[in-house]
């Protein structure tokens, strides 16, 4: 199963690596992560994505708390929770009728074009992992120049947080 | 008054009551050894090789309770050490490490003698540092020392930059440390605890399997008295003997791979198994769709991620294995109740029927000299008591069936990383850690050639330790797979060309002595350990090339399905 994992993490260097050889070293898989410092400029707070069994996620979750400069651990997917990631688009726009079914394309998505060539456009786009690949699909591959993606963002629903 | 960073190390050493330390000087780390040689609170050891100083205060941190503390040059000196470095963090033996590094201008500059040593470290130490800041020094090493020694112990490296030991800071011993992102749990839940001991009164053919944590956390008294309080059957791993008296009668010896037929047995069968301070290893489960089908477990350990990663456990208790043992006992002593005693006494006697196969047996009438009978033999001329540091291969396991060890941190191997050349460093740090006591490195002639140059710093050092060296002339457990799984083709599993051992250890000032007679093993014993009491002995024992470790449970095979002889 997919799990969004929140750590909390001393914001020190060497601090992602440990996270990072943690997971190459134990072979489990990382499909995405997200890290930079807190309002707390002392924390960084990583977002992680992985699959596994829940055996697997437990170690993962038990290995993170083992490291010293991991500080909280959270398994978000456990509880209602919030997920985001910001995509960066970038489409061959020339002509006027290609120039216009890539700004209805970025309305009817709440997309921003964020930059105009005369030949291309920029496109900003934040949501699920799944309305970012169901925009990718909309686009004719062939006009795609170049894509971006943050790796997921996540927060808990509600009162509770992932805080020091 | 300011002190230069590496008079701070070496205050710092002084303040935190460091007698040794294990090491090797080099260019990284000429101001340190400068600011040691201007004092002699901290003894410095020098080694032969960097791998034997990670050893040795390996050796004296296991038999002594204490960290053991390394300082190494940067680059070749801090490669040489990993060996040892991993050897540690694989049984969780408290350690630091102090490697020096090139300057920090030079820092990724492919300098002369750099490394990232910090980088290649990662993988095997509990934490590691890199101090930028000769004002971070003195905190950076007390959370070393803290980290290292508290918890799930581990080694600890830290890497000082040449220019932040001749960099001045002013010097306070920080008696303290607070760290947020670090809590070692200590007391189990008590909630747990009580879950547990009901269960343990209420088994039919319960176990305890112990394990290293036992002796790193100093539990040995706690968990005989819990064993004996409940009558219970106890087993032990590599790792664990010591842990309970290995002549006691509840003792069952060691499980595992090479484990006794009644512990493997006892595994197979108990409706309770009870684990304190042990991980079921590889080499101890078995086949783990095979192991312990029959039981319900309870798990015992300090360090969460121990718990239900190879076996899933029905009773977790995260704590420290002395405190969660001291409940138990009150809980059993507060409930009134007893186990079972007719079912227990069933269960005995189904044990002693297994105990009644002798699965250690071996042909004590051949000409040649048996492995098996020399470890006897010392374990009697040294009445049981010694400090027995082993190698690894096949004379480790001869060791851990044939000396029976009644006290803990007297057994002294490279159980999870399973380092050959691992015992005489070893035995080094522990004849340090106690310099009256008889130190036994039980070795073989493949295992001891790895740090052959260790003999150097035991006539330095005048270290009288006595080397069992167990020859075969082979690569005895590698020889034993082959023998048994791979149609008997020894690749490479022969010891061509060995060097005459004995005098090898006299050039290097040493007694050696050989035996290849079963007749003069005793004698040859009694003199290196009276007459040569206060000298370094090398005692080449020439034994049969045949002999293989028995019983043994073959890989992908469940622990009741062991060979036996």
């Amino acid at each position: 199963m997919r799990h969004i994992i929140s750590i909390l993490l001393e914001n020190e260097a060497g601090a992602l690596s440990r996270v990072a050889g943690l997971f190459t070293a134990r072979g489990y898989n990382i499909e995405s992560l997200t890290v930079a410092p807190t309002e707390d400029p002392s924390l960084s707070r990583m977002t992680l994505v992985t699959r596994g069994s829940d055996e697997i996620i437990e170690q993962i979750t038990k290995q993170l708390n083992k490291l010293i400069d991991v500080v909280k651990v959270m398994d978000l997917t456990e509880g209602p929770h919030l997920e985001r990631e910001m995509m960066l688009l970038k489409v061959r726009a020339q002509g006027g009728e290609q120039r216009d079914e890539y700004k209805r394309l970025t309305d009817i998505f709440r997309a921003h074009i964020i930059d105009v060539t005369d030949s291309t456009y920029t496109i900003e786009l934040t949501g699920t992992g799944d309305k970012l690949d169901a925009f990718i699909q909309a686009i004719d591959p062939g006009h795609i120049l170049e894509t971006v993606r943050s790796g997921v963002s996540g927060i808990p629903r509600g009162e509770k947080s992932l805080r020091v | 008054m300011e002190l230069t960073g590496a008079e701070i190390i070496v205050r710092f050493l002084q303040d935190e009551g460091v007698e040794y330390l294990f090491g090797y000087p080099g260019g990284a780390v000429l101001h340190i050894y400068d600011a040691l040689y201007k004092q002699d609170k901290v003894r410095h050891v020098l080694v032969r090789h960097e791998q034997a100083a990670a050893h040795a205060a390996d050796g004296y941190a296991r038999s002594s309770g204490k960290p053991g503390v390394v300082l190494v040059t940067s680059g070749p000196g801090a490669t040489n050490a990993v060996t040892g470095i991993a050897t540690a963090y694989m049984d969780s033996i408290p350690m630091v490490v102090i490697t020096g590094q090139v300057n920090s201008s030079l820092i990724g500059n492919d300098a002369f003698q750099e490394v990232d040593s910090v980088g290649i470290t990662r993988p095997c130490v509990k934490h590691n540092f890199l101090v930028k800041d000769v004002n971070e020094l003195a905190n950076t090493l007390k959370k070393a020392f803290y980290i290292a020694t508290t918890g799930r112990p581990g080694p600890v490296v830290v890497d000082v930059p040449k220019d932040v030991t001749g960099n001045k800071a002013k010097y306070v011993f920080p008696k303290k440390i607070a760290m947020r992102s670090y809590h070692p749990v200590v007391k189990g839940h008590p909630g747990q605890i009580k879950k547990a001991v009901q269960m343990m009164l209420a088994a039919r053919r319960p176990l305890i399997y112990t394990g290293g944590g036992v002796i790193l956390d100093d539990a040995a008294k706690p968990v005989t008295e819990l064993t004996r309080m409940l009558g219970f059957p106890i087993t032990n791993t590599s790792m664990g003997l010591g842990g309970y008296p290995g002549t006691d009668k509840q003792c069952l010896g060691m499980l595992g791979m090479h484990g006794n037929y009644e512990a493997n047995m006892a595994v197979s069968h108990c409706d309770l198994l009870i684990a304190i301070g042990a991980r079921f290893d590889d080499r101890v489960t078995g086949n783990i769709a095979k192991f312990a089908p029959k039981a319900k477990i309870v798990h015992v350990d300090i360090d969460p991620s121990s718990i239900s990663k190879n076996v899933r456990v029905d009773v977790p208790i995260v704590g420290s294995v002395s405190n969660v043992v001291a409940d138990m006992i009150a809980f059993v002593k507060e409930s009134g109740a007893v186990p079972d005693r007719d079912a227990l006494g069933k269960w005995w006697n189904q044990i002693d029927e297994w105990r009644g196969k002798e699965c250690l047996k071996y042909d004590r009438t051949s000409a040649l000299v048996k492995p098996q009978f020399v470890v006897e033999k010392l374990y009697e001329i040294t009445k049981g008591d010694a400090f027995v540091t082993s190698d690894v291969g096949q004379h480790q396991m001869w060791t851990a069936q044939f000396y029976k060890f009644d006290k803990p941190r007297r057994w002294i191997n490279s159980g999870g990383l399973g380092t050959m050349g691992f015992g005489m460093p070893a035995a080094m740090g522990v004849q340090f850690a106690h310099p009256k006591s008889t130190v036994v490195c039980v070795t073989g002639e493949g295992s001891i050639q790895m740090n052959i140059q260790e003999l150097s710093t035991c006539m330095q050092h005048g270290l009288p330790i006595k080397v069992i060296c167990l020859n075969n002339g082979m690569l005895g457990m590698v020889r034993q797979w082959q023998e048994f799984f791979y149609d008997k083709r020894y690749s490479h599993s022969y010891m061509e060309s060995l060097p005459d051992f004995v005098k090898l250890a006299e050039a290097y000032g040493h007694i050696g002595m050989q035996i290849d007679k079963p007749a003069d093993v005793e004698a040859a014993l009694k003199e290196a350990f009276t007459k040569y009491k206060n000298r370094f002995v090398f005692m080449n024992f020439l034994t049969d090339k045949t002999e293989n470790v028995y019983p043994m449970v073959p890989a992908g095979a469940g622990l009741d399905e062991m060979i036996l002889i």
